[in-house]
């Protein structure tokens, strides 16, 4: 085989081989696609909430693309205890300051970040969330302190439309 | 199949053989020579085929009065439960069916292991077979899900959940399951065509299954290969077939104790509380087929390594073949390898509870123990062993057995002293 020259022939069937490849791959992917969000879901995007009612240690859940979030109006406790965590005894480091850019207002995706269950007001080591499905604990900033959750609750994006309203999405 | 020369005797049998073989194959299932010394742990082949019939007709006449919607599913599954003629029992069938269904499969499965069923020339059998088992994983928990109550919901939650676990493509690959940000209509309506679909895959398999194993035939309690047809072997029809409707017979009557006197036992009560996507219930339990590998997830402190070990704990069997290196099939002859795989069914067992228990404390440290003791054994311990183990000697034939009585170790020992008497 290895003495034998390219022909014409060898090149017509390497040519009809990555034809056929692109046919096939242009068949299958609206066949795969058609599984991601469609149009309707992703137009849900935003949702307005008003917070005008939830009292200081309080947390309401509301529906934002069919997963909770959590918005808590913490304590000056709370606060301090979230600030005050040194770095380095982070699970994954990230400052309070950046997760709560309005300290008394904690807006977050209430999704345990290990196999995304609602963990828990509360409860746990941390005096935050704890997750009832596999044991994690999460501070007042809803970062993970123990467990098996690999990342803190995610911050989804967010603002203040009025002082009163809290525009998700 | 080749070894057959079968003439129909009828003129219209003989004419519509000659042109689809089909009375040939009837043929070859009927004569087909079966080990004479088959206990009753071989019946649960047959078993598992009317398992599986028995779920695609419950199945199939549920899915006449089921809605897929998930504003309609929780509520059409109590319209089946209360209005549909019938329904209560279809539905109970169906749903406890699958727990039968899985019950006869570890019965078969560690019946192979036991009698090393899965060694050479069998791996292609036994492979099929672990793509079966899959599959009907697969199968089960779609099911579950389709009655959309608290349990399906956050069951599908935390098992999708498993592929964010994959690094850089995980969130991905989850949306695209979901069909959006979260367990939603579209992931109910999805699951519910794959879950109508599998039981035909597992059907096509089955053919295969059976195929693979009417090749080299069937393995026996001495494990020892056997020329056939000879007087080792009786034929399927009537010896097996009536061997096996006895026994099934006597599993249709646990069955039917859990669908008259105890449906729900198997269940979880939070399934009967509608799907909420903003409350979690308090402690998550996949059904209890599942168990011990939910318990070897959870052992695992990582979130990734967690995922690649339950996963490894189900492939791994796909390679046992090559991972039992003993020549010996039957554990009758392997003193050591008899004790290891009481303690493996225990350590399995061990699991299983493990997985119903919060993941904390003693429960969590047992878990871990038995995690590591499962992949030690089949890592470790039974590869050394096929070169470490001092083996009883096989007896020449199936009949040679047989007629010594039954094939358990007292009779393989006695043969071994009456030899060095001679």
């Amino acid at each position: 085989m290895s003495e034998k020259k390219p022909e014409r022939r060898d090149f017509l069937f390497t040519a009809s081989y990555a034809v056929g490849a692109v046919g096939v791959g242009a068949v299958v992917w609206p066949l795969i696609d058609q599984m991601n969000p469609d149009a309707s879901v992703k137009a849900l995007a935003s949702t307005e909430v008003d917070v005008s009612s939830v009292k200081p240690g309080n947390t309401i859940t509301v529906l934002w693309r069919g997963k909770p979030v959590f918005i808590r109006r913490r304590t000056q406790e709370e606060i301090t205890e979230a600030r005050s965590v040194k770095m380095e005894d982070l699970i994954h480091p990230e400052k309070d300051e950046d997760r709560a850019k309005n300290p008394e207002w904690l807006v977050m995706l209430g999704v345990c970040t290990h196999l995304g269950c609602v963990p828990l007001n509360d409860k746990g080591d941390y005096d935050g969330w704890f997750c009832p499905c596999h044991g994690s604990h999460y501070d007042t900033s809803g970062r993970i302190r123990k467990g098996p959750a690999p990342l803190n609750m995610e911050v989804p994006k967010y603002e203040f439309v009025n002082a009163n309203t809290i525009k998700i999405g | 199949m080749s070894d057959h020369d079968y003439t129909p005797t009828s003129k219209v049998g003989k004419w519509f053989n000659d042109r689809l073989p089909l009375l040939t194959l009837a043929n070859h299932l009927t004569d087909y020579p079966t080990p004479k010394n088959l206990n009753y742990w071989w019946t649960f082949g047959g078993i598992l085929t009317f398992c599986l019939i028995t779920q695609i007709v419950t199945g199939l006449t549920l899915a006449m009065h089921y809605i897929a919607h998930a504003d309609m599913a929780f509520e059409s599954v109590e319209h089946i439960m209360r209005d549909v003629n019938y329904g209560w029992l279809i539905r109970y069938i169906h749903a406890n069916g699958a727990s039968m269904f899985f019950l006869a499969v570890y019965i078969h499965i560690f019946r192979s292991l036991f009698y090393g069923s899965y060694k050479s020339p069998r791996e292609i059998i036994w492979i099929i077979g672990i793509i079966i088992y899959l599959l009907m994983m697969a199968a089960a928990f779609m099911g579950y899900v389709l009655p959309w109550g608290q349990m399906s919901f956050w069951g599908a939650t935390v098992i999708t959940n498993l592929f964010s676990a994959i690094p850089l493509v995980g969130e991905g690959i989850v949306t695209w399951l979901w069909g959006g940000y979260s367990v939603d209509n579209p992931t109910l309506t999805r699951f519910f065509t794959l879950h109508y679909l599998i039981p035909f895959l597992i059907l096509g398999l089955v053919v295969l299954h059976i195929w693979a194993l009417h090749v080299p035939g069937n393995n026996n309690p001495v494990g020892i290969d056997i020329k056939k047809p000879s007087k080792d072997t009786v034929p399927f029809h009537p010896y097996i077939v009536i061997k096996d409707g006895f026994a099934l017979l006597m599993f249709m009557i646990v069955f039917a104790f859990f669908v008259f006197y105890s449906p729900n036992i198997l269940g979880h009560a939070d399934n009967y509380i509608e799907a909420n996507p903003m409350v979690t219930p308090a402690h998550i339990v996949p059904e209890w087929y599942l168990l011990p590998f939910y318990a070897i997830l959870r052992s695992v402190p990582d979130k990734l390594l967690g995922v690649v070990a339950m996963l490894s704990a189900i492939l791994i069997l796909a390679v046992l073949p090559w991972l039992d290196t003993s020549k010996i099939r039957s554990a009758v002859f392997r003193p050591l390898y008899k004790q290891f795989y009481w303690i493996l069914v225990a350590d399995v067992l061990i699991l299983g509870y493990m997985g119903a228990m919060p993941a904390e404390g003693l429960y969590l440290l047992i878990a871990r123990v038995a995690t590591a003791y499962y992949f030690l054994h089949f890592l470790v311990i039974l590869p050394v062993l096929g070169f470490k183990e001092k083996t009883i000697p096989v007896p020449l034939s199936i009949t040679e057995s047989v007629m010594g009585g039954s094939p358990n170790l007292a009779t393989a020992r006695n043969k071994e002293s009456f030899e060095k008497s001679k």
